[in-house]
């Protein structure tokens, strides 16, 4: 049964089209990966998901069903983070956690908090708050929060892109492998090939925006677990890599040429309007 | 992105701080104490040329401490309903500034918060307040003594109505200004509105909360002498119109000092408090 989709979705801003016509399936347990420019949408694509946007056109799916909000069942990692500084690590875990298990006892909620902060190696920091801690920690704690409240997909949108190369690498192996031990069905969103291909069951390319939308997937059939320096001889890998990236750079040449031609009409209508 | 742009300004304002630290560090230690002992000093011999020359009337530094001198050494006594020491006075007023500034808290958070949530409230309201905020108040009195009748509570009330644009206005804004991630991180969990408004919004706004009540409070210690000058209501004000009527201008003096030191003091309290709260 497939988790989550989208059934030809199309959402604009204004009059800016973001997405037009996207269909994805994510079936239980997947892995996927989408990997798109900056700025072509990838992160309205995580907001349909999630529920905290609806689509224009089409329509969401969370088994079958439409998706009408936000809710536990779909964790999200946002981008920035979003922790609320004025909590501690630990805190801002157990906000997730007393959501979602109302109905266990403060104890059994500190522990369950307190679990999932050793998952994520931060029990030296738990009483920090988000200033104190790095970029990745912090990212870690995003990451650990989502987790926390057990959700049956994650949804992740650019989790990593803020971070140092070194940093990046390290999460990378760490989500790579809470991927493959929780067996939970993640989306994740990046603009990095390298990553996706290292951590994802299934690649779908975003094509270049405005107007964005997916493309024909790749499957990346590397044996678990990756190790990223074997990985680069990988004559499977530099394949997909190869291919994924030509089919990325050909829709934003593609984009380059008609987006001219959206600018042009404003610019014509300007003198009229000055008369 | 967005978040190089959130951490660019920490580091700017980080640099600054180290820069200011090291211009601080070069001033010797002594003239940070002396500078400002010497600009006391200069403000003091000006008085003392000046009502000495042109001015006959003001009293001299030395005579305004001769005559105020029983009410700093005994700040404390009372010797009647017009005679008391400097700090009774104070603590009088204070007490009278607490029970405005309290009913002006009372009523601009909540206040503040609709008008912050709710573009309608908003809309309905804004103009009105817009209006009343700039109202002296000189002109508020008057109306308090027709509405209560008697003057401690129109007192009350004057402190009350002027101080608490200050906290409405940055409580509705900080509440505007809650960034949109901790809503979605509210939504994502599907926080309840109370929990929203207790674990999300209360925490965001805090600190321009706390701006608001820094000076709120400025302005209801302000408004403290015009209410009891024109209510004769004991107290610091008070004590300066009596002592004018009364032709002791060197008390005019001391009330203007003993006001001047606790509005600072006040605002230096609040500081601080407002200074833990930026930093979390």
């Amino acid at each position: 049964m497939t988790i989550l989709e989208l059934q030809s979705v199309s959402k604009s801003y204004g009059k800016t089209a973001v997405l037009q016509d996207v269909s994805l399936k994510v079936e239980p347990g997947e892995f996927v990966a989408i990997v798109g420019f900056s700025g072509a949408g990838k992160s309205t694509l995580v907001s349909l998901l999630s529920g905290l946007q609806q689509p224009d056109k089409g329509s969401a799916l969370f088994k079958g069903e439409p998706i009408t909000g936000p809710g536990p069942e779909r964790g999200v990692v946002f981008q920035n983070y979003s922790l609320l500084p004025w909590l501690t690590v630990f805190q801002n875990i157990l906000l997730a956690v007393e959501q979602v298990f109302e109905t266990k006892s403060k104890q059994q909620q500190a522990e369950h908090a307190d679990r999932y902060v050793a998952m994520v190696g931060l029990t030296h920091a738990r009483d920090r708050r988000p200033h104190e801690l790095s970029g990745g920690m912090r990212q870690r704690v995003a990451l650990a929060r989502a987790l926390a409240a057990e959700p049956e997909v994650l949804l992740m949108d650019e989790p990593l892109s803020a971070l140092d190369a070194l940093t990046r690498a390290t999460l990378q192996d760490e989500l790579e492998r809470i991927g493959r031990v929780s067996g939970k069905t993640i989306l994740m969103i990046t603009n990095d090939v390298d990553e996706a291909i290292l951590l994802a069951d299934r690649i779908v390319p975003l094509s270049a925006g405005p107007a964005a939308t997916l493309g024909d997937s790749y499957c990346v059939d590397i044996a678990r677990p990756r190790e990223r320096v074997a990985l680069n001889h990988d004559p499977h890998f530099r394949e997909v890599r190869s291919s994924l990236i030509e089919y990325l750079m050909s829709t934003k040449k593609k984009k380059s040429a008609p987006s001219r031609e959206i600018a042009t009409p404003p610019m014509q209508a300007q003198p009229e309007l000055s008369v | 992105m967005s978040r190089e742009a959130a951490v660019a300004p920490a580091t700017t304002a980080r640099e600054e701080e180290m820069a200011s630290s090291v211009s601080k560090g070069a001033v010797p230690r002594l003239s940070l104490l002396a500078l400002p002992f010497l600009g006391v000093l200069a403000v003091v011999a000006l008085w003392a040329l000046v009502s000495s020359t042109v001015v006959q009337s003001l009293p001299s530094p030395w005579k305004t401490w001769e005559t105020s001198r029983p009410y700093i050494i005994e700040p404390f006594e009372k010797r009647g309903e017009l005679d008391q020491g400097i700090l009774r006075f104070t603590w009088y007023s204070l007490v009278r500034v607490a029970k405005g500034y309290g009913i002006a808290l009372l009523f601009g958070v909540p206040v503040g918060f609709l008008l912050g949530v709710s573009n309608a409230f908003r809309s309905s309201f804004d103009p009105i307040i817009q209006i009343l905020r700039p109202v002296s108040p000189l002109a508020w009195l008057p109306l308090g003594l027709v509405i209560f009748g008697k003057p401690e509570p129109a007192g009350v009330f004057t402190i009350a109505l002027c101080s608490m644009w200050p906290t409405v206005l940055n409580t509705a804004l900080g509440v505007r200004s809650v960034p949109q991630d901790y809503l979605n991180v509210a939504k994502v969990l599907k926080l309840s509105r109370a929990k929203t408004l207790r674990k999300v919004l209360l925490p965001s706004a805090l600190p321009y909360m706390f701006t608001g009540f820094r000076l709120s409070l400025g302005i209801a210690w302000l408004v403290i002498v015009a209410a009891e000058m024109l209510t004769g209501a004991p107290g610091v004000g008070g004590f300066l119109w009596q002592e004018y009527n009364a032709l002791i201008y060197e008390h005019i003096i001391l009330c203007i000092l003993t006001i001047g030191t606790v509005g600072f003091v006040l605002d230096r309290m609040m500081g601080a408090v407002e200074k833990r709260l930026r930093t979390a």
